[in-house]
């Protein structure tokens, strides 16, 4: 009753609330293809720049594994050839510095991005967008810097596999996505086998105008942001849109992976390939997670593991939402003499869920919450332009966030046990434990 | 996600430098200061309100002056145990309401315990701002403690410790270079407690913090966001203004005198590369408006790690190859003796001495060559712009305010240190480089690689297929 009474109030607020009002988001494209987006902000003076690509990590082989992050990370490690105009690392980093921008790099699965932030006074603005500009269409991709970042790349490999926070990530993802490249992980012989030349192939093929969307907020005027796209992409290699990435396959079957580990805790992941950014189902399930592992303390494997408990410091599931089906994951760390009780526990959790979904005050609450946050996710700068960037990425409409708090809204108990039933199936998920049962004392 | 966390003190926010630094200057507005208020309330409680109208949204957050170095033998952890307490009930919101009446208003929530304060905080629509002060002052004066309640809760912070130190040699290390560099001070404890403390612990350890430290006389509520101040003082006078004041125990003036000669500890561990993290004791800011070593030592630490090719990853990862990560932090604002921290992991195949030995070229270097006017600029550069930056951010705005004044300092002076760091000057960094970082000062803590055991420790043996079977 106490959260119906909340849950009325949240809407209220929300109906008053000018969703994206306040934000005049102004779109184009540039004559070779690249979408634009762009929000004019005077409060302070300062401009973010994002620039993201179709170039993650699942534009790797199994041969190559480690070719698109290494290409990423390169890119900004020299530009612009070794002439007059050239930068080198060291170049590129102090002409950031020197006006104070802040240039940070992000991938995932499907997304390679670049970000800059910079006063927007002309001077400083111009300095950091031309280091961006030769960055994103000129990487020298200098031999020897490669081999110097192999080396790092290869030794936080080998550091990686002695964690195992690691161990259990890799093992998970290459059983829930078998051969699809979601599930690729870089080896020390696809890294150490790496050359220049698939570097600068890997980046005329992908970091093209056709795969990039670019966003832009901050204290400049529509002109100014239209010559900056214009700057940004004209060098860009020319070229159609990336080809599409192959569709996730349905799991057919369960299957447990224990890994042996000298640490005084078990790491537990469970999970499948979960939902699409695009998914019919995608509010059913974000609203249906909240209630089973994405609601921290309002979230039942939280209560049941955490709160009744005291198994796991931290216990959680989510949905990653991909351009294929990316991960549902459900993870812990629990002592070792606790391992099969936190299985069983999380286990009988997700199975009561599947077969009887939530309960009408879970529901409002969840709604309530997802509802009700939702300014908290436009409340900076920085966070308006990471969410353009991913509709703009996943061509999702402006009014997919407008739409947002409606559709929560509108989510039923049916639908959240009809997307759980069809989605999340205890037959055919994969467990991984880093570590495993043993008895107390035993360690 | 929402869980209380132990914090992990932020390195200072440094880089780089500006030759166009009056340019940028001319256009930066210290707009930041005029919209800030205080307030005292009669029983104590500061009040300071941060108006940020950009977005309809406000953050509050209760800093209390209990951390970690408030502790003592026997009880180490029980500052952030009390934290993790604190959401489990009070007799008007019983266990696990708090989270779930601020989840139901859209917010979020969480706490999180240092050395020198425990803080708690809401993000949510600025309309229901009201509505999380009640709850808040609430716990503040009546928080049951049940002991059903903390004997779960316990558990959960030593999974915690498994988690975060006990399972992750990095953790290790800086904990028991803290446990040397710090032979007085309680700075040696760390925040989450020894694990044998954390057995021992009882429900009367946590009722005894409780009783000490939470009062409003020895507290902060901080507020930024889509508010009018004079509301929020009002909510401040209605909600907490009713909470009686109590005495706060005298605080015992708490030092840690200058080291004897210079100190090393081995931590062998299963990991891969070499690890060595150097500390040096250093003053930390207490005088705003005339202190000129704090400033100095910020800037310092911006000319040597403030960005890609600062001093030195240039030297030690980019030219010199011998270090595959290096790190330099330095946090000015503690209630505590600090320190000046540095750590490198070896590149594999090279010794650990390698990097320390370059690393140690470098800072004889600057001792002997100064620093260019360039990158003295560079380094500023970056403190202006920062500046600017992080205005975006209403918690990080708050979060500030709060940790310059359970640190003894005002937010006032915020302005003051802009421009003494502006003024800090090339002989002020050779200055202070030459007086603190040296080997007969400093702390070397070393990770040790081990190499993983070949099995597990139940003896089971590891399958072919990369160590692991399916069952």
């Amino acid at each position: 009753m106490f959260a119906n009474r909340i849950f009325v109030m949240a809407l209220t607020g929300l109906l008053a609330l000018p969703a994206l009002a306040g934000l005049d988001v102004q779109q184009w494209r540039t004559a070779n293809g690249a979408r634009v987006y762009f929000v004019a902000n005077h409060d302070l003076p300062m401009l973010d720049v994002s620039a993201s690509f179709e170039a993650g990590t699942a534009r790797d082989t199994e041969a190559t594994a480690g070719l698109s992050r290494m290409t990423h990370v390169l890119m900004r490690l020299g530009a612009g050839g070794s002439g007059v105009d050239g930068l080198n690392e060291r170049q590129i980093a102090e002409r950031l510095a020197d006006v104070g921008a802040v240039m940070t790099q992000s991938q995932d699965a499907d997304r390679a991005t670049f970000s800059v932030r910079t006063l927007s006074g002309a001077l400083e603005r111009e300095s950091a967008l031309k280091v961006l500009q030769a960055v994103l269409s000129r990487p020298n991709f200098d031999p020897a810097v490669l081999s110097r970042e192999k080396a790092r790349a290869i030794a936080g490999l080998r550091e990686g596999e002695t964690q195992p926070e690691f161990i259990a990530e890799r093992a998970f993802s290459a059983r829930v996505f078998g051969t699809h490249p979601y599930g690729l992980h870089e080896r020390i012989e696809s890294l150490a086998g790496l050359e220049a030349t698939q570097l600068a192939a890997f980046h005329r093929q992908y970091y093209r105008a056709a795969n990039l969307t670019l966003v832009m907020m901050g204290d400049i005027d529509r002109p100014t942001a239209e010559a900056i796209a214009q700057q940004l992409v004209q060098g860009l290699p020319g070229g159609s849109a990336a080809e599409p990435l192959p569709v996730v396959s349905q799991r057919d079957r369960a299957e447990t992976v224990v890994v042996p580990h000298h640490a005084t805790q078990s790491h537990l992941l469970m999970g499948l390939p979960g939902m699409t950014r695009d998914d019919p189902e995608y509010f059913p399930l974000l609203v249906g997670n909240y209630i089973l592992g994405g609601g921290g303390f309002d979230s039942r494997l939280m209560q049941e593991v955490r709160d009744r408990r005291g198994l796991a410091y931290s216990v959680h599931s989510y949905f990653l939402p991909l351009r294929q089906r990316g991960a549902f994951e459900i993870g812990l760390q629990t002592r070792r003499e606790a391992t099969d009780e936190a299985l069983s526990v999380v286990r009988a959790t997700v199975q009561r869920f599947i077969n009887e979904g939530p309960t009408e005050v879970e529901l409002k609450q969840a709604q309530a919450n997802l509802i009700g946050s939702f300014p908290l996710r436009l409340d900076s700068n920085k966070k308006i332009v990471e969410h353009l960037a991913m509709l703009g990425f996943y061509g999702l409409p402006l009014t997919w966030l407008e739409d947002y708090p409606r559709r929560v809204a509108a989510v039923t108990l049916e639908d959240i046990r009809r997307a759980f039933r069809a989605r999340v199936a205890l037959d055919q998920m994969v467990t991984v434990v880093v570590g495993g049962q043993v008895a107390r004392g035993g360690k | 996600m929402p869980c209380p966390f132990v914090k992990i003190k932020r390195a200072p926010v440094h880089s780089i430098l500006g030759l166009v630094i009056g340019l940028i200057l001319g256009l930066m507005p210290l707009a930041t200061m005029a919209t800030v208020s205080e307030r005292l309330l009669a029983n104590g409680l500061k009040v300071i309100v941060k108006e940020d109208h950009r977005a309809p949204v406000a953050v509050a957050q209760v800093w209390y002056r209990a951390g970690s170095m408030d502790e003592s033998y026997g009880s180490t952890g029980v500052a952030h145990l009390l934290e993790h307490m604190m959401f489990k009930g009070t007799p008007k919101v019983p266990a696990g309401e708090f989270s779930k009446r601020i989840a139901a208003l859209g917010g979020r929530e969480n706490a999180f315990t240092s050395r020198d304060h425990t803080a708690y905080f809401q993000t949510l629509q600025a309309g229901h701002l009201e509505q999380a002060m009640a709850l808040e002052s609430d716990r503040m004066a009546h928080l049951t403690l049940a002991p059903e309640a903390f004997a779960k809760e316990i558990e959960v912070v030593k999974e915690e410790r498994r988690l975060r130190t006990d399972d992750n040699p990095h953790s290790r290390l800086y904990e028991q270079l803290m446990a040397l560099a710090y032979t007085e001070h309680p700075y040696r404890h760390p925040v989450i407690g020894w694990m044998n403390d954390l057995e021992n612990m009882t429900v009367a350890d946590a009722r005894q913090w409780y009783d000490r430290w939470y009062a409003p006389n020895n507290a902060v509520l901080v507020v930024a966001g889509d508010v009018q101040a004079d509301l929020v003082f009002a909510w401040a006078e209605k909600y907490y203004g009713v909470i009686p004041r109590r005495a706060i125990p005298f605080r015992k003036v708490l030092t840690e005198p200058e080291p004897p000669g210079g100190r090393h500890v081995v931590v062998r561990a299963p990991a891969k590369s070499s690890v060595a993290i150097l500390a040096w004791p250093v003053p930390r800011l207490q005088k705003p408006a005339t202190d000129v070593e704090p400033y100095a030592l910020e800037i310092l630490a911006g000319v040597l790690d403030g960005h890609g090719s600062a001093r030195l990853p240039q030297a030690l990862v980019k030219t010199q190859r011998v270090a595959l990560d290096v790190d330099a932090g330095y946090d000015p604002v503690s209630r505590g003796p600090t320190q000046f921290v540095i750590s490198l992991t070896s590149m594999e195949g090279r010794p650990l001495s390698d990097a320390v030995d370059a690393l140690k070229r470098e800072l004889q270097r600057l001792v002997t060559d100064g620093v260019s006017e360039a990158e003295l600029a560079r380094a500023k550069a970056q403190v202006v712009a920062g500046q600017v930056f992080q205005q975006d951010s209403l918690f990080y705005q708050a979060m500030q305010i709060g940790e310059w004044e359970v640190a003894g300092l005002s937010w006032r002076d915020r302005t003051v240190r802009f421009e003494r760091l502006r003024a800090v000057t090339s002989d002020q960094l050779r200055a202070v480089a030459e007086k603190y970082l040296r080997d007969i000062r400093m702390t070397f803590a070393e990770l040790d690689p081990l190499p993983m055991p070949l099995a597990s420790p139940e003896g089971r043996p590891a399958a072919a297929s990369g160590g692991a079977h399916v069952r």
